[in-house]
């Protein structure tokens, strides 16, 4: 079983000032699996996330990475922009698309740890320039073709509507051509229709192109649609790990989102009382 | 309007897209290559000033306008090539070796003072590169040995295998080639993935980063092909005015030449030749304007610092994307006629950003 890890999180810790924002958490992530963050805003999923593409440093704990060799490797010990080129990609939260730049600019910025040309060749725009810049312009072809994002093709970002926002950053993350994709609340700010899209898209990537998918999501129906293990997390610390169905049922789960019996009674007015008792 | 049929990826590499590109851009290198014969030589000396400052332009366009990284202190990097390519040649060099040496040194001042900007953004390397300038500016007035100090330095003509570039109009082509190569170099960079990496700083550091761009890389890298290019163009300037001395490169000149990119379009190679005509040609338009000003306005003292403050704060109020943007509009009006609509242009407000992560 320990051959199929791709990601181990051991015991990780951070601390920011006074604020424990993730406390001990430890989590594998197995290959080909759709592996699930949930928790109630303030949990510390999106610095989970953070951890792991190296914006923070951990303040215990590791991180292991099956690189492109096989071997585990500390990710804790690899400069931030060194985790692109070990197949390990991301969407953020708040869509962190180059605005100026048009929607095949931008899945070509996708392609930088693939380039393959240096700064003189560049500048004289050589053949060897010109093939892979054809290359790459194939790649992230592929990647449109993918997502049904031709028609948006030279569209500039700042132009786009939400929704596309959202799948753009989705095919940049494709174009590097990850093993581990980590998405960011990929449901956020999507309507009913763009959000069973996003369902299948994701399991598209899982069995068609076989990327290990580490996600942060809050639609209930999505996560129980698409992935395999949900490991749920209340205040930085892990609450429940399993199925979908497992993690739902969990009485700390519940109690995590909804709070306890006690302090709902609490907040109950005396019937009659005012005119906002109904509420 | 013009519809392109795409059959080919190559296509979308060319730098001439349409058959109108490269008509009206053979237009321009035809009227450029028969200037000397047809314009007069103070007009054809403008020209030469207009390339001259697109070259330092198009360097100050690639960290501002493509990286996102201002700099307040470009005239030093001006400065540091022109000092060297009057000390090199001074000293008997050839002028190609001491063009490279010139570009290279303002290269390695660009890595010194593009440190910085690995820690700092926006207004703090603003005022960075602004004290930075200062600095160059005292080294250039108090190293005598070197620089003549405040009393200037003299530098001889060009000299290409014993080709003396004395006439205005020989000095006008080199500057031509230098200007047509430079921005070659830096339309091909722009379209390969360097290029891009610029781009994608400019717009979020934090995604790019998480894309695999190295920031602190590129970021020095952004800094010294500026500055070699702002050193070439500080070379030719030098031989151009065949004198130098500190005061060519204080603050006024940094904010001349940020003030070019500005007004010529930030985010735009075109932007850096525009911002130059305009730089160029406003103080003879000023000059031209006196006699029909009436003399309380027409001779103030100070008339050019207001006019050139005026038009800066008409531009960031009224057309932040400067000339280049202003033509982009009146093409597209002209292109979708009468189909154009106001808001085509408008920028949606961005959604909010992951400051907290910075």
């Amino acid at each position: 079983m320990t051959d199929n890890i791709l990601l181990s999180a051991q015991n990780l810790s951070v601390r920011f000032g006074g604020v424990l924002a993730v406390n001990n958490v430890s989590f594998d992530v197995r290959r080909g699996e759709v592996f699930t963050l949930i928790g109630p805003n303030g949990a510390g999923k999106t610095t989970v996330f953070n951890l792991i593409s190296r914006i923070y440093t951990p303040t215990n704990g590791t991180i292991a990475y099956a690189g492109p060799g096989g071997a585990m490797l500390p990710l804790t010990d690899q400069p931030p922009h060194k985790v692109a080129g070990l197949g390990i990609a991301r969407t953020f939260q708040n869509i962190e698309l180059f605005e100026h730049a048009s929607v095949l600019h931008n899945l070509l910025i996708g392609r930088h740890t693939r380039r393959e040309t240096g700064l003189w060749a560049e500048m004289f725009f050589t053949r060897k320039v010109r093939g892979a810049e054809v290359r790459a312009r194939e790649k992230a072809e592929q990647i449109i073709d993918f997502l049904d994002l031709q028609h948006y093709r030279d569209t500039l970002v700042a132009g786009l509507p939400y929704g596309v926002r959202k799948v753009v950053e989705l095919a940049r993350a494709l174009c590097t051509e990850p093993q581990l994709l980590l998405l960011d609340e990929p449901s956020s700010g999507l309507n009913m229709e763009e959000t069973d899209d996003m369902a299948f898209w994701i399991q598209d990537i899982q069995h068609e192109l076989g990327i290990t998918v580490l996600m942060v999501e809050h639609d209930m129906s999505l996560v129980s649609k698409v992935s395999d293990r949900v490991l749920a997390m209340n205040q930085g610390e892990v609450v429940a790990m399993g199925t979908p169905r497992e993690v739902q049922a969990h009485p700390g789960v519940i109690e995590a989102y909804l709070g306890t019996i006690d302090d709902v009674s609490n907040l109950r007015r005396p019937a009659g009382s005012s005119l906002g008792a109904r509420a | 309007m013009r519809f392109i049929f795409k059959t080919s990826y190559e296509q979308d590499l060319r730098l001439a897209k349409h058959g109108g590109h490269v008509f009206w851009y053979s237009l321009l290198a035809v009227a450029l290559v028969v200037a000397p014969w047809v314009a007069p030589e103070y007009w054809l000396a403008q020209l030469t000033f207009v390339l001259i400052y697109a070259i330092v332009g198009l360097g100050l366009m690639l960290l501002a306008g493509f990286t996102g990284l201002f700099s307040l202190g470009h005239a030093a990097f001006l400065g540091v090539g022109a000092y060297t390519q009057a000390v090199l040649t001074g000293m008997g060099w050839p002028f190609a070796l001491s063009l490279a040496c010139a570009a290279g040194l303002s290269a390695a001042v660009g890595v010194v003072v593009g440190l910085p900007a690995l820690r700092v953004k926006g207004i703090y390397l603003g005022m960075a590169t602004l004290s930075f300038g200062f600095i160059v500016e005292e080294v250039f007035a108090r190293w005598e040995s070197v620089t003549g100090g405040n009393s200037g330095k003299h530098l001889v003509p060009p000299e290409i295998w014993g080709f003396k570039f004395e006439s205005t109009e020989s000095f006008y082509f080199l500057c031509l080639v230098i200007a047509v190569v430079s921005t070659l170099a830096i339309l091909n960079l722009l379209r390969s993935s360097t290029g891009r990496a610029f781009v994608a700083i400019r717009d979020s550091e934090i995604s790019a980063q998480s894309m695999g761009i190295h920031l602190a890389w590129y970021k020095t890298l952004s800094f010294s092909i500026s500055a070699a290019l702002a050193g070439i163009g500080g070379a030719l300037y030098a031989h151009k005015l065949q004198f130098i001395s500190p005061d060519q490169f204080n603050i006024l000149q940094s904010i001349d030449l940020l003030l070019m990119i500005v007004i010529g379009g930030l985010g735009s190679v075109h932007g850096a030749f525009l911002g130059a005509i305009f730089l160029i040609t406003m103080p003879q338009m000023i000059s031209l304007s006196k006699d029909w000003l009436p003399a309380a306005i027409g001779q103030a003292p100070g008339l050019q610092a207001v006019v050139y403050g005026v038009v800066l704060i008409a531009f960031v109020l009224f057309e932040p994307m400067g000339l280049y943007g202003r033509w982009l509009k009146v093409r597209t009006w002209l292109q979708m006629f009468p189909f154009y609509r106001r808001g085509l242009f408008k920028r949606q407000k961005s959604f909010q950003k992951s400051d907290r992560l910075r």
